[in-house]
């Protein structure tokens, strides 16, 4: 019935799959979205849409694909005068004609019906007013069955589904868009690792068993720690310079970031880590923090997340003394390898949309040196991150 | 075939009600996500009020096991009992422990079943949930006995997004986002809390509301809930709507908004953008 609109979902990356598809099937049968564009628009975004990231690629699938259709819906509208009058005539009886009567006859109520409607075009908002909401219009009063005639209903019901899929509100939810700090915490909790580690919880059933056999069958019982959160991560951030522009999103995934591991270190640095990385992003000039004593510090069991927009003069990287800060003795390449042995478990987060990243020589310098392991600071590129580094 | 509309206390926006009534129709799990304090758990509590059904919660922690809400089986204390010659020891029955699932499953009419952040669980929690949600039945092993679900009770699961939720199980469920309320749904949810709040009051209250949403970098976004919260105390210490409203001439910040802003950062962040915005508008 509507396998077009389901490969055309599918084309457009949303991951709907045939169980879905015959759920709305199956929903459609039990008459649940029977004759309204809108409640139809809603019924299938529920079923085939699991996940808030989709729901804009969805509205614009569905946008596409039913256009048009909001015209029929509004043709259906247009309900002959002469129809209406019969249908009154042959469903009302002869005590409720007379109250239509005190009303002003059946063409004032014509008359107020019609103006009801063009009104209700201007407004799209339903209200005590309209015909089929709740019985409460003089309308349903009289006896027009709300559910068989429902004039304004559903010219005002498509016409606010047209806009309400337009109108495109999940936009900010599509997991290419940049990040947010609840993006961000969603993302970096795939970086939880579970490993048996910290207090004693749960039955250890052998050491029992061996136990209680050594005391004699008298019972003695043995707990084994509880999996329990351990990752350790070592956070390295870009800061000043041309990352000014980038500290606010920095600084969102570095608060989220903070939140999520008990084993968290994090030092700053300016472009490319060299010889010294500091602690206190306003104090640099005064605090430092040999990169030697980090490493020597932080054992390879720590995950290396560098964060930095790697766009600087490709001297920065390859050349001793190319730091636009101070003379440096080894170049930063060297450095970068130094702590790419130390932590095998490493990746770059760039803010630089990926697009741009061919065309800056020392952000392919870096991807290079990375192996690969560069990923966008976007849920995406973030999720590909993590998966990089629990693998 | 029972319909939820909403309730009294309850305002259900289209799209809303539209999943609740498939979910129900169709007897498949709703899941409902949305920014913490949109009504996601007082969702579940509404729809059993409205259907006149009873309400079986199950709170889900990062702890949680699945088998959890099936049973439990206390082998511990049989262990114990057995040493000591206690003769309840004879039934293993004495020492299963019934789940919220098994609860649901053997009531004598379908309930609704919440369970209440799903995400906060282990990842492979939903997973193991799979086949009990899908076809309403499990085994207990021990007794060797199948729970089968005597009516299927209307599941309602809640996730706050801190975790990806497996494919297998998305699947079989319908799905909302609960939205931020616009404006206009706000001043209906307003409406049904507080039917004899002052209309100014209520409007001079959602603009510095929306305002507050609208500052950048804010950590915690007030939400309907906190509205409420503040609405309600705005009301008990009688603070007329001109209060808020003379804000850029004498406070800077909003009355009682230890009620809308939950950290200290975001006051202080707050106060020094309206401190600006004063500045800027004074010179």
């Amino acid at each position: 019935m509507f396998i077009n609109f389901f490969l055309e979902l599918r084309q457009a990356k949303v991951p709907v799959s045939l169980r879905e598809y015959l759920t709305l099937l199956e929903a459609m049968r039990h008459n649940l979205a029977a004759f309204s564009v809108e409640d139809f628009y809603y019924l299938s975004r529920s079923a085939l849409v699991k996940d808030e990231r989709n729901l804009d690629k969805f509205d614009r699938v569905f946008g596409h694909h039913f256009k048009g259709l909001e015209e029929a819906a509004e043709a259906a509208v247009e309900i002959p005068e002469e129809w209406l009058r019969k249908l009154a005539e042959k469903l009302l009886t002869e005590e409720e004609m007379k109250q239509i009567e005190a009303l002003g006859g059946l063409d004032k109520l014509m008359e107020e019906l019609k103006k009801r409607l063009a009104e209700q075009k201007g407004r799209h908002q339903g209200g005590s007013k309209w015909i089929g909401t709740a019985g409460t219009s003089p309308f349903g009063a009289y006896g027009y069955n709300p559910e068989g005639v429902r004039i304004g209903q559903d010219g005002n019901r498509s016409n606010r589904a047209v806009k309400v899929w337009d109108k495109r509100e999940f936009k900010n939810l599509d997991d290419r868009v940049e990040l947010g700090t609840r993006n961000i915490k969603l993302a970096l909790r795939r970086l939880r690792q579970f490993a048996r580690e910290g207090a004693a919880e749960e039955l250890d059933l052998d050491d029992t068993i061996r136990s209680t056999a050594r005391n004699a069958g008298w019972l003695d019982i043995k707990l084994v720690p509880e999996r329990h959160n351990a990752a350790k991560v070592l956070l390295l951030m870009d800061i000043g310079g041309s990352m000014d522009g980038h500290v606010r999103t920095c600084e969102e995934l570095f608060s989220a970031a903070r939140a999520e591991f008990k084993h968290l270190e994090f030092f700053y640095f300016h472009n490319c880590p060299y010889e010294a990385l500091w602690r206190d992003a306003w104090r640099r000039h005064v605090e430092k923090t040999p990169t030697m004593q980090v490493m020597h510090t932080y054992d390879s069991s720590y995950k290396l997340i560098f964060v930095g927009d790697a766009s600087m003069s490709p001297y920065e990287v390859v050349q001793p003394g190319g730091s636009v800060e101070h003379w440096n003795e080894e170049a930063g390449e060297v450095w970068l390898r130094r702590l790419l042995v130390t932590y095998p478990k490493a990746v770059w987060l760039n803010p630089v949309p990926e697009r741009y990243w061919e065309g800056t020589p020392s952000i392919h310098l870096l991807h290079e040196l990375m192996e690969g392991r560069m990923f966008p600071l976007t849920l995406d590129g973030l999720d590909r991150a993590m998966r990089r580094l629990t693998r | 075939m029972a319909r939820f509309e909403g309730t009294e206390t309850y305002v259900a926006t289209d799209d809303l009600r539209v999943a609740v009534n498939a979910a129900i129709a169709l007897e498949r799990p709703l899941l409902v996500k949305g920014e913490p304090g949109t009504g996601k758990t007082i969702l579940a509590h509404e729809v059993a009020k409205a259907l006149g059904k009873s309400l079986v919660t199950w709170h889900i922690k990062s702890t949680t096991k699945a088998q959890q809400g099936l049973y439990e089986y206390d082998a511990v204390a049989r262990l114990r009992d057995s040493q000591l010659g206690d003769p309840k020891v004879q039934d293993i029955r004495n020492y299963i422990a019934r789940g919220k699932l098994w609860e649901a499953f053997t009531a004598d009419e379908a309930p609704v079943l919440l369970i209440d952040e799903i995400d906060k669980a282990d990842i492979e929690f939903p997973n193991d949930l799979l086949l009990e949600l899908d076809r309403m039945e499990f085994y207990v092993y021990e007794t060797r006995e199948t729970v089968v679900a005597r009516h299927r009770p209307i599941v309602v699961i809640t996730s706050n997004n801190e975790k990806e939720l497996p494919d297998a199980f998305l699947r079989r469920c319908f799905f909302h986002y609960i939205r931020f309320p616009d404006r206009d749904t706000m001043l209906r949810i307003v409406d049904v809390h507080y039917p004899e709040i002052q209309k100014t009051l209520v409007r001079e209250a959602l603009n510095v509301f929306y305002e507050l949403r609208d500052v950048p970098g804010l950590k915690k976004k007030p939400s309907t809930s906190e509205l409420l919260d503040w609405l309600k105390l705005l009301m008990v210490e009688d603070i007329p709507a001109d209060a808020l409203r003379s804000r850029d001439q004498g406070k800077l910040i909003p009355p009682l908004h230890g009620a809308l802003l939950k950290s200290e950062q975001d006051v202080h962040l707050f106060e020094r953008l309206a401190f600006l915005h004063r500045r800027e508008r004074g010179g």
